[in-house]
């Protein structure tokens, strides 16, 4: 088991492959077909293109506030990867790499970011919650389905994704040990980019890991390279497969950097050096994945740059789409508070729709 | 005399603060190294030292409870939530102790703090970043509720909230942190906690606002200058304790009444102002008295976000419509 192999409290990390690409260890290598390794790595790319994409169109003003993505692919993908359709993910607001993993339409997950609640109504077959922003309070919605799961007698497991700053909330503690006491299948993702805003990571807590704070709940934790997306899909499954069993919920702490800003509001120069930005870089999720997959023969430089072009050109129509979706309607923001709405709120749509007449609104 | 912005004058007033009384205290997610994320405390930890302005891990129950125990312990702590959406894990604190604390104890412990908050819409952001919750700290007993609308006012608020021996939650309209510039004394000044003020004087109408809504409202009366509408506009500073002779007095003038707020409209406070000038002002009363609020809605996301928000051309309508009763 990686989870006794890899003890967070004797300072142990599992990673697989180098920042170049090289297997260290053979042995820890995950089973994953060579189709689905392609997959994994089109989505980081798409995810790669799709946020450099975002931040430009917020540069130009034609998109609100975004919260970039950039070194954490390997994190978000390689995760969300070692489940199935059926599991379900509560996101928090930063893994668009395993969203769209999971099949949600960037054109919606544009929509959300461009200031539409549409963009959270996922379809039908897409098993995740919408984006939590009041930090770590999904873990115990997380939590709840699996509760429910375990009733039920189902078998579906249950992704959760919190950042380092959110293991910082009391609702992260109480999640856990929900998780323990009652035994869920859950699989914890602390998404541990190095920052929350501006507060360093050893600013959150005490603790040499966060992988190590599964510890006091009695469930297993580990940490991984977080930008090693084999390290990632190897602790994932492994949790995942026992979470199903029946053995509980998982703590994984993914090491990763965040490289571009907070949000688009956000000055990371204020709070960091250029230097430290650099050496993460180096380490970048997607160029040691490519030439892992390169060495293999799956994939080529020509083929990257094939699909980098296909994958903006993917990214600049979904975009295109929501900007010609327009304004929201008036009904919706009214109807959508109660099952029916209540003869209070009915009164001030039709008052509302009065100003409109009277173009006073 | 420097010409600061809303923003600046938070910041030049805590500082001045944290000069003259060691005990006082700022911190936050982001507060010290950073100076927060609408830079409010920048320079702060640099001047005063990491000790008196300082980052804390990400918990707002935890930020909120343990300026309890310094308020306690001889420290004036002025604390920062994020954005007022994000106050909600304190609430607990909030009212479950900071509210309670002088009464629980039989006056042994008050509690000096001051909890500082960006608040309101109109700044176009994300879910959870344009809430208006003053109803819910005002209604709470223990606790009084500031809002302050321009840098002078700003500044004079915020000191008499920090000397304030009991707890003050301080709403800022962070649509207006950078509206506009005033001219702030250099020097020490107070503003009283719970006196309104009357912004302009009229004979026709008493309009009451507070916050953001201050200019929108002057926006409005502008926009009626030639229709013969003379209004009083009240800028009430303090949801609570609230200056109710101000308002009456105002509506014993004027016979008319009309008070708009981004809160919801349901058990909101135009609905406690309004009962105010019932009590006090009921036989003086030409039109009944009106309240122009938020919807009884979650505020929207940006793209839906102008329906919710009050402009001016709303408030000037609705001002027609009770004086012309
Ligand atoms: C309860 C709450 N407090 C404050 C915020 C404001 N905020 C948004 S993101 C963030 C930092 C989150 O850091 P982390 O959990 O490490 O996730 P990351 O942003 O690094 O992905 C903060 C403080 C919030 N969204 N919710």
């Amino acid at each position: 088991m990686l989870v006794d192999q890899f003890n967070p409290l004797e300072g142990k990390m599992l990673s697989i492959l180098d920042k170049d690409g090289n297997v260290k260890d053979k042995k820890l290598v995950p089973k994953i077909e060579d189709e689905k390794l392609i997959e994994i790595y089109k989505t980081m790319l798409l995810t790669r293109v799709a946020d450099i994409k975002a931040l430009q169109y917020q540069r130009q003003g034609r998109m609100l506030t975004y919260a970039p993505n950039q070194g954490q692919e390997a994190t978000q993908v390689g995760s969300i990867a070692a489940s199935e359709e059926k599991d379900w993910l509560v996101p928090a607001f930063r893994e668009l790499g395993a969203w769209l993993y999971k099949g949600v339409p960037l054109e919606q997950i544009f929509l959300y970011w461009y200031g539409n609640e549409s963009g959270s109504d996922f379809p039908e077959n897409v098993k995740m919650l919408p984006i939590s922003v009041p930090i770590a309070s999904q873990l115990n919605h997380a939590v709840g389905i699996g509760m429910a799961t375990n009733i039920k007698g189902e078998d579906e497991v249950t992704l959760a994704y919190v950042g380092d700053g959110g293991t910082s909330q009391g609702e992260f503690s109480e999640a856990l040990n929900f998780a323990g006491v009652f035994n869920t299948p859950t699989v914890f993702i602390i998404s541990n980019n190095q920052f929350a805003i501006s507060v360093p990571r050893k600013f959150q807590t005490k603790a040499k890991t966060l992988a190590q704070k599964s510890i006091g709940f009695g469930i297993p934790g580990i940490q991984v390279d977080g930008n090693d997306v084999l390290a990632v899909y190897a602790a994932t499954k492994e949790a995942v497969d026992r979470a199903r069993k029946g053995e509980g919920p998982t703590l994984i702490e993914t090491v990763t950097y965040r490289l571009g800003p907070h949000t688009t509001s956000d000055d990371p120069k204020i709070y960091r050096e250029d230097v430290e930005v650099e050496e993460w870089k180096e380490k970048d999720p997607l160029i040691r994945f490519r030439k892992y997959l390169i060495d293999k023969n799956l994939w080529d430089e020509e083929k990257d740059e094939k699909q980098k072009e296909e994958f903006e050109n993917i990214v600049n129509s979904n975009f295109k789409k929501v900007e010609e979706s327009g304004k929201i309607s008036l009904e919706k923001i009214f109807k959508y508070n109660y099952e029916e709405m209540t003869p209070e709120l009915i009164e001030q749509y039709e008052e509302y729709k009065n100003y409109i007449e009277k173009g006073v609104k | 005399m420097p010409l600061l912005n809303n923003i600046s004058a938070i910041n030049h007033a805590l500082d001045k603060e944290m000069e003259r009384d060691k005990s006082v205290v700022v911190y936050g997610e982001d507060v010290g190294f950073e100076g927060g994320v609408f830079r409010a405390t920048a320079g702060l930890q640099k001047k005063h030292g990491v000790d008196r302005c300082f980052d804390t891990p990400l918990a707002e129950s935890g930020i909120v409870g343990s300026a309890v125990g310094m308020a306690v312990n001889g420290m004036k702590p002025v604390v920062e939530m994020q954005f007022s959406g994000f106050v909600l894990p304190a609430m607990n604190q909030i009212l479950g102790h900071v509210a309670r604390y002088r009464n629980r104890t039989r006056g042994r412990y008050n509690l000096p703090m001051v909890i500082r908050m960006p608040y309101g819409g109109g700044v176009r952001a994300l879910e959870h970043h344009s809430e208006s919750m003053e109803d819910i700290f005002a209604q709470t007993p223990g606790l009084k509720v500031v809002i302050p609308s321009t840098p002078y006012d700003t500044k004079g608020l915020l000191l008499a909230a920090i000397r304030d021996p009991d707890p003050v939650i301080f709403l800022e309209p962070k649509r207006i942190y950078r509206a506009f510039k005033q001219d702030v004394p250099e020097e020490d000044y107070t503003l009283p906690i719970g006196k309104a003020k009357i912004v302009q004087e009229g004979e026709d109408i008493t309009v009451v606002v507070w916050g953001a809504l201050v200019r929108e409202a002057q926006k409005a009366i502008k926009e009626i200058e030639d229709e013969g509408i003379s209004v009083e506009l009240i800028d009430l500073r303090t949801i609570s304790p609230l200056d109710k002779e101000t308002i009456i007095e105002s509506v014993q003038k004027t016979g008319r009444f009309l008070v708009v707020h981004e809160a919801f409209k349901s058990f909101g406070p135009g609905a406690e102002l309004i009962s105010t000038v019932n009590e006090g002002a009921f036989l003086y009363l030409e039109a009944p008295p009106t309240r122009l609020t938020g919807f009884d809605i979650t505020i929207p996301l940006p793209k839906g976000e102008h329906h919710f928000i009050i402009e001016p051309k709303q408030i000037a309508d609705k001002i027609r419509e009770i004086v012309s009763f």
